[in-house]
């Protein structure tokens, strides 16, 4: 299979600041590819360098064939877009910002006459066809930031964390929107912190921080490797004997986070035995999921 | 379909959605850069004027006439290149999204420029009608006072476009409005002759680009050619090449960080 997009120990600094240590990554064409990486991992710097935005100190970036930067136009022709914040142009209407977007990529005659119906019927703005961006939801300009990104039928789709700040009903349309994109056979990378969006929607999914890539596979296959399959939180006052749990479930992996206590657990039957012994706590028995994996991976420490 | 666009007219959407935006908001757009200096060309020609009579042989307001041409185009060019392509630049992230297209940041910064300069023509070009109606001048070669007015527009959007590069917040122009722009037009021969100036002043000042415009505006607007007007072009010429250069190269720096 033909690789869409090829990163090769690539390496990129600003100023003091090691963007990228070593990144070596490879997206098959037809894959949804999720990057998951705590902030400053370097995520945004990798779409940057998708895009020859920027060129690398170190390695070789190929996307659709082509060596990026050196053809960073021609890929970009090929691309579609979704930039972390819309930025959709607040001057022009729905419709007008897809016909000057068509245009910045030389589309004219053909496809920029062509009736822009079938993308606002896309994104589900027909009826909001001559509205202004200001009259927009969050979700509606999410939608249109999509529609936009796929004025130039492009092969391959880069979305920057496509459903930051979006509701959860906005956020599952985005993902159904997504599938469909992938359903025409286009391939997509996209950026995010939201474990539950990669594990819906990503084939598979790098985890990133630091600069460096820390795993890469499947969703389902990264879990199964890293955590065990059960897990149950419990909420214990800081103040309360800490000694309760240690003597229920010793030999099973624990972790203390402030007040919350977790653990780890390959048998089911287990976890709901602590979970009755915890009654009198704020407890729950959950399947383990993308976020124990990402947390264990990059630590729990917050980065701003 | 989608065939590379040639490197040329790449500036071309660009541009146009400028124009598209500014023919939605041209009415108040307008007032700014034409009725703005057509008041101060009137205060201070009639005005003014009154007291003076006649200044280098011509009534008042012939002479501010030429000046005031010149200096429209360069508010207006500066205005743009500054307040409103910062806007778009750091404030609407429209310059990211262009680049998310196939293009790159020369071609915005043509794009921007050439459409700063329009902006300056248009002022211009209106005092310029206004003056012929007014019968400031009857002179047809006063049209030729257009391609002054034009290379006028071309150097002040490159050099507005150099602060916008710089700038970090909009208050950061005041610094270039006050301390560049407003000395400029003072020393520039756009109310009184360089001549009234102390020498040293205008040794400086003949070397600005508005005087150098205003230096070729002036006998062309009242119908003679202008005595040496290698210079002033050269003075316009290097100005304008040596801003755009700056301005890209300081724009790009901003872009890479």
């Amino acid at each position: 299979m033909a690789a869409v997009v090829e990163l090769e120990a690539v390496g990129k600094s600003f100023e003091q600041f090691e963007a990228i240590k070593d990144l070596s990554l490879r997206v098959e064409a037809g894959e949804c590819f999720g990057l998951l990486g705590p902030n400053g991992a370097g995520k945004s710097t990798t779409v940057k360098l998708l895009l020859g935005l920027t060129a690398p100190d170190r390695g070789q970036v190929t996307v659709l064939g082509l060596p990026v930067p050196e053809h960073a136009l021609q890929v970009r022709a090929r691309t579609g877009v979704v930039p972390q914040h819309d930025a959709l142009d607040p001057d022009f209407t729905v419709v007008e910002n897809l016909e000057v977007y068509a245009r910045y990529f030389g589309l004219r005659a053909a496809v920029s006459r062509a009736d822009p119906t079938p993308l606002l019927e896309f994104a589900g703005l027909l009826h909001k066809r001559d509205a202004r961006i200001s009259e927009l939801s969050g979700g509606m300009r999410r939608r249109l930031s999509l529609a936009r990104a796929l004025v130039n039928d492009p092969e391959l789709l880069l979305l920057d964390e496509p459903t930051t700040g979006l509701d959860p009903q906005a956020r599952h349309v985005i993902w159904e929107r997504l599938r469909r994109q992938l359903g025409r056979g286009r391939t997509i990378v996209l950026t995010t912190h939201f474990l539950e969006e990669a594990e819906r929607l990503c084939d598979r999914v790098a985890i990133i921080d630091h600069g460096r890539c820390i795993a890469v596979d499947t969703p389902r296959a990264l879990i199964a490797a890293h955590v065990e399959p059960h897990v149950v939180e419990i909420s214990l006052p800081t103040r309360e004997s800490p000694q309760w749990p240690i003597e229920h479930c010793e030999g099973e992996r624990r972790e203390r986070v402030g007040d919350l206590l977790y653990i780890y657990t390959p048998h089911g039957a287990r976890a709901e035995r602590w979970l009755q012994a915890a009654s009198r706590y704020r407890a729950l028995h959950r399947a383990a999921n993308l976020d124990d994996v990402f947390l264990k991976l990059t630590g729990r420490d917050l980065r701003d | 379909m989608t065939e590379p666009v040639p490197a040329w007219s790449r500036f071309w959407p660009i541009y146009r959605r400028n124009l598209l935006v500014w023919r939605r908001l041209a009415p108040a757009s307008l007032v700014g850069n034409v009725v703005e200096p057509l008041i101060t060309l009137l205060a201070f020609g009639y005005g003014l004027g009154s007291l003076l009579r006649e200044v280098e042989g011509v009534p008042y307001i012939a002479f501010l006439a030429a000046g005031s041409l010149c200096m429209s185009a360069t508010m207006a060019a500066s205005f743009e290149s500054l307040y409103s392509a910062f806007s778009r630049m750091h404030v609407q992230k429209t310059w990211e999204t262009l680049l998310n297209a196939p293009l790159v940041l020369r071609d915005i910064l043509i794009a921007e420029w050439l459409w700063a300069a329009s902006k300056g023509v248009l002022s211009g070009c209106a005092i310029l009608l206004v003056a012929a109606l007014l019968n400031v001048s009857r002179e047809p070669m006063m049209l030729l006072t257009i391609p002054v007015i034009v290379a006028v527009g071309l150097c002040f959007a490159a050099m507005g476009l150099i602060i916008n590069a710089i700038a970090r917040s909009y208050d950061f122009f005041n610094f270039y409005f006050t301390l560049v722009l407003m000395p400029m037009i003072f020393i520039s021969g756009v109310y009184y002759p360089i001549d009234q100036l102390p020498s040293w002043l205008a040794l400086v000042a003949s070397k600005l680009p508005l005087a150098a415009a205003v230096d070729l505006a002036r006998p062309l607007f009242l119908g003679h050619w202008p005595t040496d007007p290698l210079p002033s072009v050269l003075i316009i010429l290097a100005w304008t090449m040596g801003a755009l250069w700056w301005a890209h190269h300081l724009t790009a720096r901003r872009f890479r960080s």
